[in-house]
């Protein structure tokens, strides 16, 4: 995916590299774990995507069925999951990767105390979102008049009968991109921050002297062209959290489907074959899709930053 | 000297409005961006204070209508109830805590050396198939964890690793997030650096170690905060691999216990001081590493 220019060649002569064992010495670990354990593992899904597969039986092989099928007869797919993947995506993705950079920036002016107690804040949905989420949000978004919501919007009249929010389709995914903004606030968002943090302070004052003016342009010609690397990383990171998303309208809701598939997106159409409906080569085959959207998007964000040095 | 460098800087910061990135210490200009993270910061803290007036609810609270966010009469019913059940069951549970804390650790140290080896050789080495390798590094981090779930079940069978403590670690070991975070961070460091090293006569390991890992250590910062999370919070592994209930982790009996009494309402208090006791590690790691973030760059002479 990533094609780095080649570098400036080390200043090692060519026999000598020839017999750099360091290479396999250091990169053989984790090439073993990672073949084993991630790998191997990726390539039977694959290999199961061209199977029905139900759990039990051994899975025998039907070609491209499964992927026939998904692009021909799975109405739901192409009429609910698709589009509401896409939308979501197309929201969340680039809405909480601004976010992340702004809040990341902010946070470096200020000095390291409070810049550690703040971010921990700003991160903490993200570790918790799977308890928080299923009770503070539906608290607030509570069909009922006890649901905050609810409540105020009653208190203040601007509504008389309390509204379904979770339950109805047209509120579902508004409510699903807020709370995802809301606990997004993960790796990629830490990593920006150290990436800013890491930048030669003398880039700044050379920009000034340059001709930068306030510190708006300096975000634009100073910030982000020093801390490529981090900014393609939290580009990535943001278009694979966004569209491996699921578990929200789930925990919402309560229910997978979600109401009239209001909220339904790709991991959540998965785990409805995988895990409910047993068929494994079916939902592999589904996340063979979406590994090709991800990848697609991620090479659009890749010939953004790519360092062209 | 170094007063005297200071002077020129502030000599140029009267003429030139400078970038304050980083302060040392607090300034009338920071108040602006106060006022804007204060609010924010609590809007996003209203997890953790639920969690945490949850938590201490006495049993009238927890069945208050209509209920009410915050605590008005604190207890440490639901601590001494959860501790009570704890006691109660065939293993210890500082069993469970013993099992966390060593197969965290291994997690972190051990993720750390492999992807912080394996980023330098795809970083800085140069040999044939580098970039298809990190590729596939990349490929994998876009693959949805859902349908991997079976496949990956049967390795660890065919590796012999059911029902081993082994099983809580090896699999978490490869962390493509961490490997691709380190190796773009790598790329910042210059080569001119490591030659510099190397002309000195230093070794491969010495070079990472004592020249590269320095410097990149808010990247090293961020995936150990990342890697300690994903091990200490993992209650699926416990489930899937492991039969004998003295070696689960305690994110697993957490979840079990929670789960048994969370649906209702007097077990909400129970459920909040359980997810309470699990998120307290998180915190003290993440504040405990994120202050060791400093800027590396300017303080290891690269310019």
């Amino acid at each position: 995916m990533s094609k780095a220019l080649p570098r400036a060649v080390p200043a090692v002569p060519m026999e000598k590299r020839r017999r750099d064992h360091s290479i396999p010495v250091m990169l053989s670990p984790y090439a073993l774990i990672f073949v084993y354990f991630v790998g191997l593992p990726i390539l039977v899904a694959i290999f199961l995507s061209f199977t029905y597969f139900n759990t039990v039986q051994r899975p025998y092989l039907i070609g491209f069925s499964n992927y026939i099928s998904i692009l021909t007869q799975d109405t739901v797919f192409l009429r609910n999951v698709l589009p509401n993947t896409l939308k979501f995506a197309i929201l969340v993705g680039p809405m909480g990767y601004v976010l992340q950079f702004l809040l990341a920036w902010v946070l470096t002016q200020v000095p390291k105390w409070p810049r550690t107690i703040l971010s921990l804040l700003f991160y903490s949905p993200s570790i918790t979102a799977g308890v928080a989420m299923s009770v503070i949000w539906k608290i607030v978004f509570s069909g009922d008049q006890l649901g905050y919501l609810n409540h105020l919007l009653m208190n203040w009249n601007l509504i008389s009968e309390p509204i379904q929010f979770l339950t109805s389709p047209e509120y579902l995914m508004p409510i699903m991109v807020v709370v995802t903004l809301w606990a997004g606030m993960g790796i990629g968002f830490l990593a920006m921050m150290s990436g800013i943090l890491n930048i030669d302070p003398e880039l700044f004052e050379a920009g000034y002297i340059d001709g930068v003016r306030n510190r708006f342009q300096e975000i634009i010609y100073v910030t982000v062209p020093s801390m490529k690397p981090q900014m393609l990383f939290g580009a990535v990171m943001a278009i694979v959290t966004a569209f491996s998303a699921g578990s929200i309208g789930v925990e919402l809701t309560g229910t997978n489907p979600t109401p009239q598939y209001a909220g339904q997106l790709m991991v959540n159409h998965i785990e409805d074959y995988g895990i409910l409906q047993y068929d494994m080569g079916y939902a592999a085959a589904l996340s063979v899709i979406l590994l090709i959207i991800i990848a697609v998007f991620s090479r659009v964000a890749n010939r953004l930053f790519a360092e062209r040095d | 000297m170094a007063k005297r460098r200071e002077k020129v800087i502030r000599v140029k910061r009267k003429r030139l409005p400078t970038s304050m990135v980083n302060p040392k210490r607090f300034d009338k200009s920071q108040l602006k961006f106060y006022v804007l993270l204060i609010p924010l910061a609590l809007f996003s803290s209203l997890p953790i204070v639920y969690l945490i007036s949850t938590a201490f609810k006495p049993m009238d609270e927890l069945f208050a209508y209509p209920p009410r966010f915050l605590v008005y009469r604190p207890t440490m019913e639901n601590f001494q109830d959860i501790m009570h059940m704890m006691t109660r069951g065939g293993v210890p549970f500082s069993r469970y805590l013993f099992n966390s804390l060593l197969s965290s650790a291994l997690v972190v140290l051990a993720t750390l050396y492999i992807s912080l080896n394996a980023a330098y050789v795809l970083s800085k080495k140069r040999f044939r198939g580098k970039n298809t390798l990190f590729a596939l590094n990349t490929a994998a981090l876009m693959f949805v964890p859902a349908a991997v779930k079976i496949p990956r079940y049967l390795l660890v069978q065919q590796a012999g690793l059911l029902n081993t403590f082994m099983a809580l670690v090896l699999p978490m070991l490869a962390m493509p997030v961490g490997l691709f975070l380190i190796k773009q961070n790598m790329d910042q460091v210059p080569d001119s650096l490591i030659e510099a090293a190397r002309i000195d006569g230093a070794k491969e390991y010495r070079v990472l170690y004592q020249i590269v890992a320095p410097v990149i250590k808010p990247a090293l910062v961020t995936v150990a905060i990342l890697a300690f999370q994903s091990a200490w919070n993992n209650a699926e592994y416990s489930q899937l691999y492991i039969n004998d209930d003295s070696i689960k982790t305690f994110a697993f009996y957490m979840s079990s216990l929670t789960s048994s009494v969370g649906n209702t309402v007097a077990g909400q208090g129970m459920a909040a001081a359980g997810s309470l006791i699990l998120f307290l590690p998180n915190l003290i790691i993440f504040i405990l590493m994120q202050s060791k973030v400093v800027n590396t760059m300017a303080n290891s002479g690269i310019k």
